[in-house]
């Protein structure tokens, strides 16, 4: 009886109703709510702060340099003598939409790959897992090198891929041992029995069942990503000067954290703010697509 | 489970020879030779040089011969350490890295585990969310961040410990809990999940309608499935780990392997690239096989496979 | 569920011993600079592993200052004033036309294995740096003694033809090509160090570079110290060596060099793990002037920082862009403001006073004057001015220059400039290939006089990359290196810096100091232009 009550949800998972109900449930979660709403305000502020200050990023005041937060300089100046509020948030758009688009690419290959290497199990699974760990070892620094010299450096192409490259590894490994277990449980077993198509079974019976997992590493990626840029940038890949992103600030601001604790301050509480809106997003998330969550 | 063992061996082969022919191939490609300095050297004074390290012969006869000396157990010489070779190199600071990596991975099971399914039991409750928000706050600190915010605070204001170094017991506790932290967080956020979907599973609500005690269920049943995606994670997260780090390693002055995969990629130390780069590739299909043994052991309906 | 109750009780235990073990462990250790001001011994920053400790190797400042507490050559320098006085070489005589170098070796002058050294060791060693086989990167350092340039190329075979030779067990004759005011202050440096022929030849051959000679327990060194101990990343142990010559005058008992990174390093002095550090972090500068002047060291150093040409870029083809981009460039402002240091700026390419002299041409600050010559180039305002590229390599201190100076150029020129880094061997890779507008350069001067500057404007220098050419220069500098006057000398690097100036294939930005932070305790530690701290003369007070 279980297997096909299980069954018959997640075959409606795909059906209307279920993803109405599934939003409905991520309102009615308070955390979610506050996530959602402090995780827009981020995203708004970064994509229109800087039109409506009088403050620039890039206009420096030599003389001035690092100065504490003030009325004028809500985060402080660095020591250039620019404002670190504007140099945040013209920041963050590079940051956010560097980590959503990395992410997103490092979930469509490393979900897929791990949900086809974990099913269809055997042979297939053997060599699709050993290229993971082929590709696990390579030396990280001399891809990205390489990939400077081979394409145009200020592709902003170019960073997904160097970033889809490492990012979408664990995230295989870990939908794949999911989906070793799945596979095995009777009802899959069934499934199969009843001549339902491979394709079928992975969309409807396996990716479902996948997804508390895949939101849950999703949101562990998305910083890891913003700090990845950093390094890239270190390599001269991606943001250049006077730009910067939210890694490169905090990279910095880190080495100074005794004199102006304001350069580490201000970037890290963006960073963590989204950090926190997405996590608390992720969960509720997570709680409203399961198929099995029960309604509150 | 010992044809396995044997089978990942075999299957390791032609993996090292793939990873070891991509990184020859990539750091002919990179830009920069080992032998570039700020003052350039005459055509000639290179050329000579590079007849030293064999790299004046044409790119196969190199490949091969790297191959045929790899298959001696050979790693070579360094290019930028002169006078120290690329397996002694590896024996002195290997060591370092895996106690600091034991040590951080302790921290980061010891308290992501159970700040995970604590979160998952207080389901829905204020206090998970307190929880998670702890977890948070780990996630939100990456290491270059922790680090100095660690010796700040313990090191050079309440003069606890010593800001860097690696010659006493003390000195391990701050770089293991830069290290560890991150971790503990992002196993805890795992653990968290995966308890989550255990709890909902049907088998777990009879066990609990049966009235077996909260506690005893956790422990028996939904521990097995729920720590799958926390073991996935660990192994590439252990052999990361235990093979060094390079921004811990960097702050607190520790010789472990860390600096030398990053410093050797960017010094174009040849030799030393491809040796680390082996070296990790061993550690890390270890840990994954060790993985699904383990995955094997917990779930027994994957044996047969 | 009895199980998890006990385990829950041994896990609580553990948590409340916990506070307990980290107060334990927090019993604060003795520190590196307490101890060796005990033991007297010398903890030194040298912000990096050194590549090797082969003097006929080695090219890097990080590199000089461990292997001078390891070797000795015919002279060194008075560690206050500079001066050339004895090493190796008890005294020296030169022939009346100045080309002829006659030096009397000190009889307490030992290998530390207690063997004497000979002049026989001087000629193996030159023999090895010059050998084409070795590949050595700085044998040029040598090319003023007779016939060494010819069999550096391997022009000639016969190392007999080459100006040295030892007429007895006691003394070394050295020819050279030309008189050479400096030539007894170049023999301290490394390249003229000697190397102990018979460890060199146990560990392979003479031109062996893969060799483990200078491994602890293997090396065989003349200077005030000796290799004890060696650990990749966590520091070199020199102690004692009771076979140096002045053995007695010796103060420390040994140094431990700490290749600690440059940003952990004012963390490690702050908590007494280094007398010295190699380097002092620029937002700590202003802390450290205000709070403990006392500790802070800065020196002028031999070396400017500039920005290269490529002048065959575009509008750079035009001398009228290259100096309206040099004149709107206020580089007091940059030094007072962006570097702090106490860098001095730079009007002009040699830095003021190497080997005595100071170049009279001065660049000017001057936005009305560049806007004109911009004008003049054809791009009034910066209109029509197309996006140049400025390469420079990573690093915090590069990109905060260069970001200034780009909204320099901005807002006096009205030009658009594009700042790219790259990582430090695809920055030299792109220089060498010569694909670049602008590119941030830095030249440490090897000895103490304007040719290791100026040389770099000659057409051929294989370190010029800027496609810029001209003859009378070529000219003017060749003639310097043959004029032995030391003012006629002069006038002719100042004709040749003032063509380089008008000329502007390359913007001198500002002149290098070296910050350091010094223990109090720490005595005999001079300020040296060319970064050279003999360690005989350091002792440490309490």
């Amino acid at each position: 009886m279980n297997k096909e009550r299980r069954e018959k949800q997640t075959l409606q998972c795909a059906g209307q109703s279920l993803e109405r109900k599934a939003w409905k449930r991520l309102c009615r979660n308070s955390m979610a709510r506050i996530g959602g709403v402090l995780f827009l305000l981020i995203l708004l502020a970064c994509l229109i702060g800087p039109f409506i200050s009088d403050q620039d990023y890039a206009t420096q005041d030599l003389i001035r340099g690092a100065n504490p937060p003030s009325l004028e300089n809500w985060l402080g100046t660095d020591e250039l003598g620019r404002d670190l509020l504007e140099r945040v948030l013209t920041g963050g758009r590079i940051s956010i939409g560097v980590a959503f688009a990395a992410t997103l690419v490092a979930l469509l290959i490393g979900v897929s790959y791990g949900a086809i290497a974990g099913y269809c199990g055997k042979q297939i699974d053997v060599m699709m897992m050993r290229f993971v760990d082929v590709v696990y070892a390579l030396p990280f620094t001399m891809l990205v090198v390489v990939l400077t010299v081979t394409f145009d450096q200020k592709s902003i192409f170019l960073i997904f891929l160097a970033i889809g490259a490492v990012e979408w590894l664990t995230m295989a490994r870990i939908v794949r041992g999911q989906a070793r277990n799945l596979r095995t449980l009777s009802y899959i077993e069934a499934a199969r029995a009843t001549g339902l198509s491979h394709w079928r079974i992975l969309r409807y019976h396996i990716l479902p069942n996948l997804l508390g997992v895949v939101i849950v590493y999703g949101t562990l990626t998305i910083p890891a990503v913003i700090m990845l840029e950093s390094i890239l940038s270190f390599l001269g890949l991606g943001v250049q000067p006077p730009a910067s992103s939210w890694g490169t600030l905090i990279n910095e601001g880190a080495d100074k954290l005794d004199i102006y604790p304001w350069l580490l301050i201000g970037p890290v509480m963006f960073f963590s703010l989204t950090i926190f809106a997405l996590n608390f997003l992720g969960d509720g998330l997570r709680d409203a697509l399961d198929p099995r969550e029960k309604d509150l | 489970m010992f044809s396995l063992i044997i089978r990942r061996f075999f299957q390791a082969i032609p993996a090292l020879w793939i990873i070891a022919s991509a990184t020859f191939v990539l750091l002919r490609l990179a830009p920069g030779g080992p032998f570039d300095a700020e003052k350039t050297v005459s055509p000639e004074v290179k050329l000579q040089i590079e007849a030293h390290y064999g790299l004046d012969q044409a790119l196969h006869t190199q490949y091969l011969q790297y191959l045929k000396n790899l298959a001696q157990g050979k790693l070579g010489p360094s290019y930028q350490y002169a006078g120290w070779d690329v397996d002694e190199i590896i024996a002195q600071a290997f060591p370092v890295s895996l106690e600091l990596g034991t040590w951080a991975l302790l921290i980061a099971l010891s308290i992501g585990i159970p700040l995970g399914v604590l979160a998952a039991l207080r389901h829905n409750q204020a206090s998970e969310t307190a929880l998670m928000t702890v977890a948070a706050i780990g996630i939100c600190l990456p290491s270059f961040v922790l680090g100095p915010i660690l010796v700040l605070s313990f090191a050079l204001t309440l003069n606890c410990f010593n800001p860097l170094g690696w010659s006493f017991p003390s000195d391990r506790v701050l770089p293991s809990m830069t290290l560890g932290l991150m971790y503990a967080a992002y196993i805890a956020r795992l653990a968290r999940g995966g308890m989550l979907e255990v709890l909902q599973n049907d088998w777990i609500r009879t066990a609990r309608a049966k009235g077996l005690s909260s506690t005893m269920v956790v422990w028996r049943h939904a521990m097995r499935s729920a720590m799958q995606p926390v073991i996935s994670f660990l192994g590439p997260a252990a052999a990361g780990l235990i093979s060094g780090s390079f921004v811990v390693e960097t702050i607190f002055f520790i010789p472990g392997l860390g600096p030398f995969f990053v410093n050797g990629a960017l010094n174009r130390d040849y030799t030393l690239v491809m040796g680390t780069v082996l070296f990790y590739a061993v550690i890390i299909i270890s840990f994954n096989l060790i993985v699904d043994l383990i995955q094997m052991w917990l779930q027994p309906r994957t044996r047969h496979e | 569920m009895l199980s998890f109750v006990l385990i829950n009780r041994r896990v609580l235990k553990i948590l409340l011993y916990l506070p307990f073990v980290a107060l334990a462990c927090c019993t604060k250790h003795q520190t590196n600079v307490e101890r060796g001001n005990l033991n007297g011994e010398l903890y030194v920053g040298i912000g990096a592993e050194p590549a090797a400790l082969d003097p006929h190797l080695t090219t890097g400042l990080t590199e000089y200052s461990v292997m001078l507490a390891l070797l000795e050559g015919l002279t060194t320098l008075h560690p206050e004033t500079m001066a050339v006085q004895p090493g190796v070489a008890r005294s020296w005589s030169v022939s009346e036309d100045g080309l002829s170098y006659t030096f009397n070796f000190d009889p307490n002058a030992r290998w530390s294995n207690g063997e004497s050294v000979t002049p026989q060791d001087f000629i193996f060693s030159f023999k090895r740096i010059l050998s084409p086989e070795l590949g050595a990167p700085y044998a040029y350092m040598l090319y003023l003694m007779r016939g060494a340039e010819a069999y550096n190329r391997g022009e000639i075979k016969n190392f007999a033809a080459v100006g040295v030779r030892a007429p007895d067990s006691k003394t070394l004759v050295i020819d050279l090509i030309s008189p050479t005011p400096y030539f007894l202050s170049m023999l301290s440096h490394n390249t003229w160090w000697p190397v102990h022929p018979p460890t060199i030849l146990a560990h392979g051959s003479m031109t062996d570079r893969i060799s483990k000679w200078t491994k602890p327990g293997n090396f065989v060194g003349n200077g005030p110290f000796l290799i004890n101990r060696w650990h990749l990343n966590n520091g070199i142990h020199a102690v004692r060596n009771p076979h140096y010559r002045e053995h007695p005058k010796v103060s420390l008992n040994g140094i431990h060099f700490l290749p600690i990174a440059i940003q952990s390093e004012e963390r490690a002095f702050r908590s007494g793990h280094l007398h010295i550090t190699s380097s002092v972090p620029i937002h700590r500068i202003d802390w450290y002037k205000a709070n403990q002047p006392e500790s802070l060291r800065i020196d002028t150093a031999l070396g400017v920082y500039y920005y290269m040409l490529n002048t065959e870029r575009g509008p750079l083809q035009d001398s009228r862009v290259r100096q309206a981009l040099a004149y709107s460039i206020d580089r007091s402002k940059l030094t007072e403001h962006v570097l702090k240091a106490g860098q001095a700026p730079a009007f002009h390419f040699t830095p003021p006073g190497t080997g005595g002299y100071h170049a009279r041409t001065r660049l000017p600050f001057d936005p009305a004057l560049a806007r004109q010559k911009l004008a003049q180039a054809g791009f009034p305002e910066g209109k029509g001015f197309p996006k140049l590229q400025l390469l420079f390599n990573t690093s915090e201190s590069h990109r905060t220059l260069a970001v200034a100076i780009q909204q320099m150029w901005k807002k006096e020129l009205g030009i658009e400039i594009e700042l790219h880094n790259k990582e430090w061997k695809a920055y030299l890779a792109t220089r060498q290939s010569g694909d670049f507008d602008i590119l941030r350069a830095a030249w440490y001067g090897d000895y103490d006089d304007p040719n290791t500057f100026l040389s770099l404007g000659e057409s051929h220098n294989g370190n010029n990359h800027t496609n810029w050419h001209n003859p009378r220069y070529d000219a003017l500098i060749a003639e310097a290196a043959r004029e032995t006057n030391l003012q006629i000398r002069h006038e002719l690097f100042q004709e040749a810096e003032d063509l380089l100036i008008d000329a502007l294939p390359v913007i001198p930005i500002y002149f290098y100091v070296t910050s350091r932070l010094i223990d109090s305790s720490v005595k005999g530690w001079f300020p040296s232009i060319l970064d050279n701290h003999p360690y005989q003369a350091v002792n440490l007070e309490n």
